[in-house]
């Protein structure tokens, strides 16, 4: 069978170049740059405490989760106390035991969640002492 | 020889299947001696527990207004409840109201001066058979075991058919948003957000902590709190010695609000 030819051979090559070029330019030009993870200022209270409700890297993976655990049982099954892994008992309440010691909301949970691009709506209705005042 | 060499096969085979089976039991085993153990929810160790909470109002020591106002404002202020002036937007969980308008069905125009004049304390009746419960379709408002009826804001998608359903007018919604109305912020409870609707919750935050509905507390002794179905309770005493009526009891929904009159 005889060899086909190509036609167009060097527009066609310099279309792709162009082409793949004009894809990967966003990436080239923002190498390197990207911004970096934000450091979590705890505060005074919080750094005192040495520990959360749950350990440092189960509260940073799932702390939504338990949040979310958190306002079903206490709204619906009028259950308020939360006693974790190892015994210790907590009042299962946004504003009043996580704010109170991670008093800084900016510090701590806005600057994350601004990172990651995320809206929690817990706001709209749990109030943050620091932003009422 | 071949039959043999399959029989071997079959009993290894059987043996391990065994081992699998066991292995989640033996974990089983081996986890339960750990010091961690789950973590797990409970009720507070001063919580107020009842079947059926339910309300008595005793009408017969309120003159007017005035003597209803300190409860109005004292709910309105620990639950975050905002003032609008626009009676349309009105947000209230609860209020008063004139005899022939709550007890509409039990009126007539030869009341005494008394009745007729008197402001009437009013909220949510918990009914037992709650008419919102059932047509909320997320189920944002459901009825607790102990006959109260909640609303999870979280839930609401602001449909309004529960205000439709209430009998009672129970029931507000935020057309605004609340926040820029209330006066003072009561840091320990949420606010509402607009879109959805409220109602009083019989201070289910304060019985969780062993304390009666603020209402109640400020009443002196004018509005009694306690379980329905405990015969030794304060509500009953008060029901057996008194004639008392609720609102619309042609409906059937059940009010836990009683009113000696």
């Amino acid at each position: 069978m005889p060899k086909k030819k190509m036609y167009d051979q060097g527009k066609v090559f310099a279309g792709l170049a162009i082409f793949v070029g004009l894809l990967i330019f966003p990436f080239l030009l923002n190498l390197g740059k990207a911004a970096p993870a934000p450091e979590l200022k705890l505060s005074d209270k919080a750094k005192a405490a040495k520990e959360c409700v749950e350990s440092k890297a189960y509260m940073t993976a799932e702390h939504m989760q338990l949040l979310n655990e958190w306002r079903e049982t206490v709204v619906r099954n009028a259950q308020r106390v939360y006693v974790n892994s190892s015994g210790k008992k907590f009042e299962m309440s946004l504003s009043n035991t996580c704010l109170d010691c991670h008093s800084e909301k900016a510090e701590f949970c806005d600057k994350c969640h601004n990172y990651a691009a995320v809206t929690p709506y817990c706001w709209d209705c749990h109030v943050d002492p620091k932003e009422t005042m | 020889m071949e039959e043999s060499s399959r029989r071997t096969f079959l009993k290894l085979a059987g043996f391990s299947a065994l081992g699998l089976g066991a292995k989640p039991v033996l974990d089983a085993f081996a986890s339960s001696g750990g010091e961690q153990s789950k973590p797990m929810v409970m009720k507070g160790a001063d919580a107020l527990k009842a079947k059926r909470w339910a309300l008595v109002i005793d009408t017969r020591k309120f003159e007017s207004e005035k003597d209803l106002e300190p409860m109005i404002e004292v709910c309105h202020k620990i639950h975050n409840v905002p003032k609008l002036a626009n009676k349309r937007h009105e947000i209230k969980w609860i209020w008063t109201e004139e005899f022939k308008h709550i007890f509409s069905t039990q009126t007539h125009a030869f009341l005494n001066d008394r009745v007729k004049h008197l402001p009437f304390l009013t909220l949510c009746n918990h009914c037992e058979k709650p008419a919102c419960v059932r047509a909320c379709p997320t189920k944002a408002t459901f009825k607790r075991e102990d006959g109260i009826v909640l609303m999870d804001f979280h839930r609401c998608i602001g449909c309004r058919f529960c205000m439709a359903a209430c009998p009672y007018g129970s029931r507000s919604f935020n057309f605004r948003d609340p926040r820029p109305f209330i006066k003072e912020t009561n840091l320990k409870f949420p606010t509402r957000m607009k879109g959805v609707v409220e109602k009083c919750n019989f201070c289910a935050e304060r019985l969780a902590v062993g304390k009666v509905p603020a209402c109640v507390e400020v009443s002196k002794g004018a509005l009694a709190f306690g379980d329905l179905e405990d015969s030794k309770s304060k509500v009953r005493e008060l029901l057996s010695s008194n004639f008392t009526i609720r609102r619309k009891p042609a409906l059937g929904a059940g009010p836990s609000v009683f009113y000696i009159v």
